[in-house]
């Protein structure tokens, strides 16, 4: 059974984007909303490794090794100013959207599986990385036409 | 005769439920005068908060000796509140601006209409050459001017320049009111009316100071609570103000929980089973998700987030959910608070599980704390739209520019309007290059002055303000246009109960001082803004076409005007809506049950409360509201500020009963001068104890942000919250200081925090962590606070009463 895998791969990409939102926040604390928010969501993620961690431990004892090239860096560090920005919040949109899909992928595996308990976990944190991505897409489309069309 | 410093709620008319509130006309003519030798009697409301009192201005010789309250308007019965009373002398005060200033060099001079005006035309038309040019606007307006003056200042930004950068200082004041709303029930209006106060059984109070901010509406439920079968009262606040004295439970919770509380009482309604099975059913969406999420709070856990007594809150969930017609109305408590509108909204499901909308008595005030700051949310000079419409319709933004006569694309709709916020900060970055501040005093009222100050004073930044006085504001400007204000212009404005009063010119303004409205289209003439076949975009010439022109854009709205006149209001206020089919108006709203939820007609898609993220339309649609209103369930969250080892206490910030915004008019009156001449800072016996400082001691009061001082007055605020008024800015400092340049340790917001709420964008302005060092002893004198209001010392202080004398000497009368 490869679930372990993508629960690994799934418990890794929220500890990432968890960090990442950290950083972000940081990096741009002079935009407080960005900063509160992230802080608020970076938790939220971290909440999300945690619950995966007991089923990553239980069904890694069924896998067998894990495949090549299994994991992906979607984020290599912040940047300064409005269009850094911009491109810091879409870097989180594509690390929440890889959680977003694994999601569904694991959803889907925990049916296969009769496995009410991941399924509960899946359901409720799902809606959240859902709820970032609405987040993160109404902070950009707020953010584009000043960074991209006004600021010098 | 009523000193109505000493008692600025003056005598008692105990009424009982169901019948008419007596009239008890209050006036205050100064200089000797008497009625007997008014010339004039002029129509017009208050302007120093939301209440919308009517009142009719005394002229003698030209020139304002007074004021009346109308008998016979619907609001007030006669009554005025003692700022109304006594601040209209402000109008009359020397240093009143009279002719416009421009900058030369690091000062100020005087100038004409000519030059000042050119300046601001010269510099916008340079700014709107070139792709993105309307990105180097922002508009900062007020919620003090009249709909006639939103409404032409709204056309100028959004279909003149075409930028979304446009708010008012109802950001700070009434954004929350309007975005719990919307949430809701689908569109900005007040539900109920002022008339639910006769009819009540129950009375709650969330975060709202009512007896200092409305004291109107303060004398109308206490003249309920002294006549027969009075409503019960709950009241949650931090302080021991008027009303939590008043109440028969006071929660006085700890700063930054509402969300937990309302989660906890919510609960507790629903497990008792005091909720409307069959309203709950029939009108709303989401009960099973508010259940859901209320049932991780029961009352212990509640009792501990928010430090209260478990036995309290049983016992305000008792009041709330047996009485069968509960008031409630929320203010700044909740607005200026952590999850702002999520716990407004909790307020919205009380009523909402209850039934208790659309009825007398059941009645709901998301209130305002300005005059007219309705009307800048009606008329789009805020952050929202003309006729509370959603920019994410795009009918809707046809509807703007087929009325305009404009593209739909000028029209600034791919994303929601600017907030006060972000104006600033893109203010801060350096692409907006121009700021156009009209009748508000942000150099004082906004978060972390000192950051405000070195926006305002980038040379790179052009700002224009519109005031009556060189505020703290207006003295960092490149360009100071002089306004004429209150009784010196014609206009109307709208008050919380959705009630129109029209407010009419009295005298001449002084000096070459302009009516804000003449000010906006003298600058639309200037930049010769055109519509889509090269007219003019702007038509209007007065007050009464504007009026006329602002009634077809709410045609069909919420907010519909079209059956209401000048002449009508002359006679006195008129309920929105206002139609050929309901001509007198409409007292509530949602008597039957059916909200402005329609996907085409709601004024917003929706927010998650949490974090702010927009709701798209196609799921706004997949919801199939058919009418019903939305009951919001979010759990609760700490503030993105709480204390510390090194910041320990919290601070919270709020008004006084004798003084409105900054001081600009209220602080140029002599009887509200002396009645709150200097800040204070309010300390709860224990924690005066514990830091080993007594009654009128200097206290420098510290955040991340700056430093205050101030003088201790030890009385009923929680222990570990200080609290500061937040009027005193530095216009009148005792050491002269000026903005820029000398002390800054006076104004409240020195140490308040720049953080916002997610939905309505509404600064945090009651959740600070500070920490706090004697500086002086008091050398016996008290803290220089009012002993009226939440400021009062408890009994057997010894401190003097606070007292206005005979200069304060107002009559009231009977029918």
């Amino acid at each position: 059974m490869h679930l372990a895998h993508y629960l690994g791969l799934l418990h890794k990409a929220q500890e990432r984007l968890g960090d990442a939102f950290t950083e972000v926040g940081k990096a741009h604390a002079e935009e407080p909303d960005v900063f509160h928010t992230c802080e608020k969501l970076a938790t939220q993620c971290r909440a999300h490794a945690e619950k995966l961690a007991p089923f990553a431990r239980r069904y890694a004892e069924e896998a067998p090794a894990e495949p090549d090239r299994l994991h992906s860096e979607l984020f290599a560090g912040t940047r300064t100013g409005p269009i850094g920005l911009l491109r810091d919040l879409q870097d989180l949109y594509l690390m929440a959207a890889e959680c977003d899909i694994c999601w569904t992928v694991v959803g889907q595996a925990a049916y296969g599986a009769r496995d009410e308990d991941l399924l509960g976990v899946v359901k409720a944190c799902e809606q959240e990385t859902a709820m970032q991505l609405k987040w993160l897409r109404t902070r950009m489309k707020q953010a584009a036409p000043q960074a991209l069309v006004v600021a010098e | 005769m009523v000193d109505r410093i000493a008692d600025p709620w003056g005598p008692r008319t105990p009424y009982g439920p169901g019948e008419r509130w007596p009239v008890r006309v209050d006036t205050f003519l100064a200089d000797g005068h008497t009625e007997a030798d008014v010339h004039r009697w002029v129509p017009s409301a208050s302007i120093l908060h939301s209440n919308g009192d009517a009142m009719d201005i005394a002229v003698v010789d030209d020139r304002i000796v007074g004021v009346r309250g109308r008998a016979g308007d619907r609001i007030n019965h006669g009554r005025v509140d003692p700022k109304d009373l006594y601040g209209w002398q402000a109008n009359h005060s020397p240093d009143r601006l009279r002719r416009p200033l421009v900058r030369e060099g690091d000062r100020l001079v005087e100038t004409d209409w000519d030059t000042a005006m050119g300046r601001i035309v010269a510099r916008s038309k340079e700014l709107l050459d070139g792709p993105g040019g309307w990105g180097h606007f922002g508009f900062y307006t007020s919620g003090q001017l009249f709909l006639e003056e939103y409404y032409t200042l709204g056309v100028i930004g959004k279909a003149g320049i075409g930028t979304p950068h446009m708010d008012g200082n109802t950001r700070l004041c009434t954004a929350t009111a309007a975005a719990a709303l919307k949430a809701s029930f689908g569109t900005d209006g007040q539900p109920g009316s002022y008339t639910d106060v006769d009819h009540c059984d129950a009375i709650a109070l969330w975060g709202h100071n009512v007896a200092e901010t409305q004291t109107v509406l303060w004398m109308r439920m206490l003249d309920r609570r002294r006549g027969p079968n009075p409503p019960a009262m709950l009241a949650v606040d931090p302080r021991a103000t008027p009303v939590a004295r008043e109440a028969d439970v006071h929660l006085a919770l700890r700063n930054g929980t509402n969300q937990a509380l309302l989660n906890g009482l919510l609960r507790e309604v629903i497990h008792r089973g005091w909720y409307d099975e069959d309203y709950v059913e029939a009108h709303t969406l989401g009960f099973e998700k508010l259940c859901q999420v209320v049932e991780d709070y029961p009352v212990a856990k509640v009792a501990d987030i928010c430090d209260l007594k478990a036995a309290d809150i049983e016992r305000a969930a008792e009041l709330l959910g047996r009485s069968e017609r509960l008031l409630s109305t929320v203010l700044q408590g909740f607005y200026q608070s952590n999850q702002a509108t999520a716990a407004s909204c909790q307020v919205n499901n009380l009523h909402l599980i209850r039934g208790m909308l659309g009825r007398p008595g059941a009645g709901l005030y998301q209130m305002n704390g300005q005059p007219t700051a309705q009307n800048n949310r009606e008329c789009g000079a805020d952050g929202d739209l003309p006729g509370l419409r959603n920019w994410a319709n795009e009918e809707h933004i046809a509807e703007l520019a087929r009325l305009w006569n404009v593209e739909v694309d000028k029209i600034p709709h791919w994303a929601p309007p600017t907030h006060a916020m972000q104006i600033f900060r893109y203010a801060e970055q350096g692409s907006i290059k121009l700021l156009w501040i009209s009748a508000t005093n942000p150099a004082v009222s906004l978060p972390d002055l000192a950051r405000i100050r070195r926006i305002l004073a980038n040379p790179e930044l052009f700002v224009v303000v519109q005031d009556l006085f060189l505020t703290e504001t207006a003295e960092l400007a490149d360009v100071v246009l002089p306004a004429a204000t209150w009784g010196e212009k014609t206009g109307t404005f709208t008050s919380v109960d959705r009630t129109v009063h029209i407010s009419d010119k009295a005298v001449e303004p002084p000096g070459e001082a302009r009516p804000d409205l003449d000010i906006f289209l003298d600058y639309a003439r200037r930049m010769d803004f055109r519509d889509r076949d090269g007219k003019p975009l702007i038509t209007w010439t007065g007050p009464e076409e504007v009026f006329e022109a602002w009634k077809e854009c709410s045609r069909g709205r919420p907010c519909d005007y079209t059956a209401i006149t000048y002449d009508k209001l002359r006679t006195g206020g008129v309920q929105w809506p206002c139609t050929d089919e309901h001509p007198d108006g409409t007292e509530r709203l949602y008597t039957d049950g059916v909200f402005n939820t329609d996907p085409d007609y709601c004024e917003s898609y929706g927010h998650d409360l949490a974090t702010g993220a927009e709701l798209l339309p196609g799921e706004y649609r997949a919801k199939q509201p058919g009418g019903r209103a939305f009951l919001h369930a979010t759990p609760y969250q700490p503030s993105p500020e709480v204390p510390s080892d090194e910041f320990p206490l919290l601070l919270t910030t709020g008004r006084t009963v004798y003084q409105f915004h900054t001081r600009t008019k209220t602080g140029r009156a002599t009887q509200l001068v002396h009645a709150a001449p200097e800040s204070w800072v309010e300390v709860n016996p224990a924690d005066a104890d514990r830091l080993g400082v007594a009654e009128g001691d200097l206290l420098r009061i510290e955040s991340p942000r700056g430093a205050v001082r101030a003088r201790a007055r030890i009385c009923g605020v929680r222990p570990g919250v200080l609290f500061v008024p937040f009027h005193y800015g530095y216009w009148d400092a005792a050491d002269g200081a000026a903005p820029g340049e000398g002390r800054h340790d006076r104004a409240a917001n020195e140490l308040t925090i720049t953080a916002w709420d997610p939905v309505s964008k509404q600064p945090i302005f009651k959740v600070a962590a500070v920490r706090v060092v004697k500086e002086a002893d008091s050398d016996g004198r008290p803290a220089p606070a009012p002993t009226v209001g939440g400021s009062a010392p408890p009994e057997g202080s010894g401190i003097p009463a606070t007292v206005g004398g005979p200069a304060a000497e107002a009559p009231s009368r009977g029918e």
